[in-house]
């Protein structure tokens, strides 16, 4: 049995899909890296991802042009993560609960905004034309050296997208004043509001960053990983992305490195329930332990970073007790 | 318009908050063009509400307020910014991680290429104005890895690098030591003959007399009037202060030590940023005296006391009261074996600020059973303890069940030192316990910790005002860098000269005379 998962293991096709994998995870976990320098939780991510998916498809179908699903995607995207902005920002809603709700109908309403528009129930497969998916990319010169090739190339132009988005969000919020501002924001939003930085837009552009990236991850999954959108197709990822976010101590590079794992996690999954010898119950649960496991370190970082910022914040502020 | 001799005035300034207190009531207050100006009055007094108006955080609900003879409408601290007033607050508004030119630049930071910041622009920045304004700085290191002082020097280089020619300071003296206040007023007084023009806020009387130009005083929310601060007598600002003379010396009997309660030995801990804060620190408090912790703030005082509450952990090291191992107890068994604790920050640790008066003063004793009845409380006790403890400690308030947020700073104070007080202590443990409060208050609580320890409790004292560490502790140890660099038995002859050198790490003692703070078995 141990020599089956080898063989397994070490090919090049299981470290293709480990990729494959990562990437939605990975959208979702820089979006989550964004909207936490901001200081928001955006714990709507699952919910954004199944109704971005739903849209991609739609969009893509109604044009048949993946490229406007994709871009529909996006601005759906923005858009669901602004209206949890408005609700928590300009209307005071706990933003915990409003990404709860933005969960919700990503579970419930999206079965039925799909009967709505197409009259289907929960699943779009007989929709999905050739035209409706996101290419493959074969990449020149990389896709013939042997092994490398095999892993790195032929991969959907999303998931290429999503590795340079590491580089790109990283430069956003390190070299940029969007990015200074951002995490003055998320770290002391007095001191931003008291140099006229404001506050509350700021908040929203990084939502809006974050909404943006959630739906590139829901317009792969429905439109290239799952090649149709079905409810529950997200299962879970953009919790994982959470995590994934907090284990990389929501930096990008650290945050790609722990989608990375979760993304193994899953593809070692795959792998095994084929197995002979193995239970297929047991192998499933793989990627769920991977991420109590990811979401208790979340838990230890949290307290720790908790703790961290208010010593931090102790030393800033001297006296006690301010005047009425 | 011709330039008027004032570059500030406000006219009959009235704020009345949405929850009814009206703060300011028809207040007049003028600055003239480049002096330095005080803004004094007690905790509550309205100083802060009047300059939270003046920097465009607050509105004033009537009056009319004046910039350069031009009648303004600060609605924001962006408008305030841009008609040049700056503001240092108190609390500083500076981002720990990021470095001190980041912070420098928030909000205006300098481009390159259009959408990329200009590092080396910004670091530029911060040194020429750094060196123009003789304000010494860091552009490249991080702010929280930064002394308080150097922090406070960002601050006003952040208020002047946006074009500020009024700065606003709230206490800033509150949180520096004796050198870094006299290096202030050396920069304050340089910027003031540059043409600044400084509002100074502060309850310090002799900081007001050693550099003020005139003073504006402030009593319950009105102005006692505009005074030249050289004409003007300390006793006198006092009294308009708070309207009756207060004695600023605490009179107290000898101390009478007998057993040891708490004894501290070879405390270690090093925080997450891998800096040493506590250093074998050993000393023990007897009954019957007040041992006071004096050191400039951030010296390993607040570790110290949240090993002595079990809100950290040590690295190692012991803690022992009457005996017993207090490390790694919950709080409930600490305060069970007769520990009290007045934190440093009331407004998170000492109270709860949205609960009632009584639902505080309950929380120490909730579960004992004189206040409760079978399954239920005994509404009836706690009603009759609330009452007599708001009494004996004059707590200002319309009743037991108004907030305490509502109250001022000094009557918080006075909740969490009554509740303390009351639960028969056998170690009080004070940290900072009259900072930022009243007179009035301030003396209250001082009196009644000499009271209990005089009774019998043993008393330890952090406090990084000098005066208060000084006046109230019978013996004293000095913390520097993490370890007690001094021991002094008696208080009664010791200077604020010398305290100041081993404060400051100028002077350290022998080990064996540190040694003597843990008295023998």
């Amino acid at each position: 049995m141990w020599e089956q998962l080898f063989e397994m293991i070490f090919k090049p096709d299981f470290l293709f899909s480990v990729i494959r994998i990562t990437s939605p995870i990975l959208f979702a976990a820089l979006a989550a890296v964004v909207a936490e320098k901001a200081g928001v939780t955006n714990i709507g991510l699952e919910g954004i991802m199944s109704i971005t998916a739903l849209f991609g498809t739609l969009i893509s179908y109604w044009t048949q042009s993946w490229a406007v699903g994709v871009l529909g995607a996006l601005i759906v995207g923005i858009a669901l993560a602004l209206l949890l902005g408005f609700f928590a920002l300009k209307l005071k809603t706990d933003i915990i609960l409003g990404g709860i709700a933005l969960n919700m109908i990503g579970g419930g309403g999206t079965i039925f905004l799909l009967y709505l528009f197409t009259g289907l129930r929960g699943n779009t497969g007989e929709l999905t034309t050739p035209e409706m998916l996101i290419p493959q990319v074969n990449i020149p010169l990389l896709k013939d050296i042997p092994v490398v090739g095999e892993i790195l190339s032929g991969h959907s132009l999303l998931t290429y997208i999503a590795f340079f988005m590491v580089f790109l969000t990283w430069l956003m919020l390190y070299k940029t004043s969007l990015g200074l501002n951002i995490r003055a924001v998320g770290e002391n939003q007095n001191a931003a509001d008291s140099v006229g930085v404001s506050v509350v837009r700021i908040k929203y552009i990084a939502l809006g960053i974050s909404g943006a990236l959630a739906g590139l991850g829901g317009a792969y999954m429905s439109m290239y990983y799952s090649r149709s959108w079905n409810s529950g197709m997200i299962a879970g990822r953009g919790f994982i992305a959470l995590a994934a976010q907090a284990m990389g101590q929501g930096e990008p590079t650290g945050s790609m490195w722990s989608s990375l794992l979760f993304g193994l996690a899953n593809a070692l999954k795959n792998k095994m329930e084929g197995m002979q010898g193995m239970s297929s119950y047991l192998v499933a649960s793989i990627p769920y332990v991977v991420t109590v496991l990811g979401l208790v370190i979340y838990a230890v970082a949290t307290i720790r970073r908790v703790k961290k910022t208010r010593r931090a914040q102790n030393a800033m502020t001297a006296p006690a007790g301010e005047e009425k | 318009m011709p330039q008027s001799e004032y570059v500030v005035q406000m006219k009959g300034i009235t704020k009345v908050y949405p929850n009814g207190i009206a703060a300011n009531q028809g207040v007049d207050f003028n600055v003239r063009r480049g002096e330095i100006h005080a803004l004094m009055g007690e905790n509550g007094a309205g100083k802060s509400t009047l300059m939270k108006m003046l920097f465009g955080l607050e509105q004033p609900t009537e009056g009319e307020i004046i910039v350069n003879g031009e009648t303004v409408n600060l609605s924001s601290p962006t408008v305030a910014i841009a008609k040049g007033i700056g503001m240092v607050h108190q609390h500083f508004m500076l981002v720990p991680s990021l470095t001190v030119a980041e912070n420098m630049v928030l909000g205006m930071a300098p481009k390159k290429k259009g959408l990329f910041i200009d590092m080396d622009k910004a670091i530029a920045i911060t040194e020429e104005y750094a060196k123009k304004y003789n304000l010494h700085v860091d552009p490249k290191a991080k702010v929280v890895d930064i002394p308080v002082g150097m922090k406070q020097k960002v601050e006003i280089l952040k208020a002047l690098v946006r074009g500020a020619k009024i700065l606003i300071l709230d206490e800033p003296t509150a949180v520096l030591t004796t050198q870094e206040t006299a290096e202030l007023f050396r920069e304050l007084v340089q910027l003031k003959e540059q043409g600044f023009t400084i509002i100074f806020i502060s309850h310090k009387l002799n900081e007001i007399k050693q550099i003020t130009d005139r003073l504006t005083i402030m009593r319950g929310g009105k102005s006692m009037g505009v005074y030249n601060t050289a004409e003007i007598s300390m006793e006198e600002i006092s009294r308009l202060m708070v309207g009756r003379d207060v004695i600023l010396t605490v009179e107290k009997d000898k101390a009478a030590p007998t057993d040891e309660v708490l004894r501290v030995e070879n405390l270690e801990y090093t925080n997450d940023w891998n800096k040493k804060m506590l250093d074998r620190v050993s000393f023990s408090v007897r009954k019957g005296e007040i041992l006071g912790v004096a050191g400039v703030e951030g010296n390993g005082q607040r570790e110290l006391v949240d090993m002595l509450f079990n809100l950290n952990v040590p690295d190692s090291g012991t803690v022992t009261v009457n005996g017993k191992s207090i490390v790694g107890l919950p709080q409930r068994k600490i305060r069970d074996a007769g520990v009290s604790l007045i934190p440093e920050d009331r407004m998170l640790y000492g109270i709860a600020d949205r609960g009632t008066i009584e639902d505080n003063l309950i929380s120490n004793r909730i579960y004992q059973k004189e206040y409760n009845k079978g399954l239920l409380f005994d509404m009836k006790a706690i009603h009759e303890m609330s009452d007599r403890l708001i009494e004996d400690y004059r707590v200002l308030c319309k009743s037991r069940n108004q907030q305490v947020k509502m109250l001022s700073g000094g009557n918080i104070q006075k909740v969490v030192v009554a509740r303390e007080f009351s639960s028969g202590p056998v170690l009080i443990i004070a940290d900072q316990p009259t900072r930022g409060i009243d007179v009035g208050a301030t003396e209250f609580i001082r009196k009644k910790l000499v009271e209990l320890s005089r009774a019998g409790a043993a008393v330890l004292l952090v406090s990084a005002d000098l005066n208060e560490v000084m006046e109230l502790s019978d013996s004293l140890i000095v913390m520097n860098g993490g370890h007690i660099a001094a021991y002094f038995e008696d208080t009664s002859a010791l200077t604020d000269e010398e305290m100041g050198e081993y404060m400051l790490g100028l002077k350290r003692q022998s080990d064996e005379e540190i040694g003597k703070v843990l008295y023998a078995k």
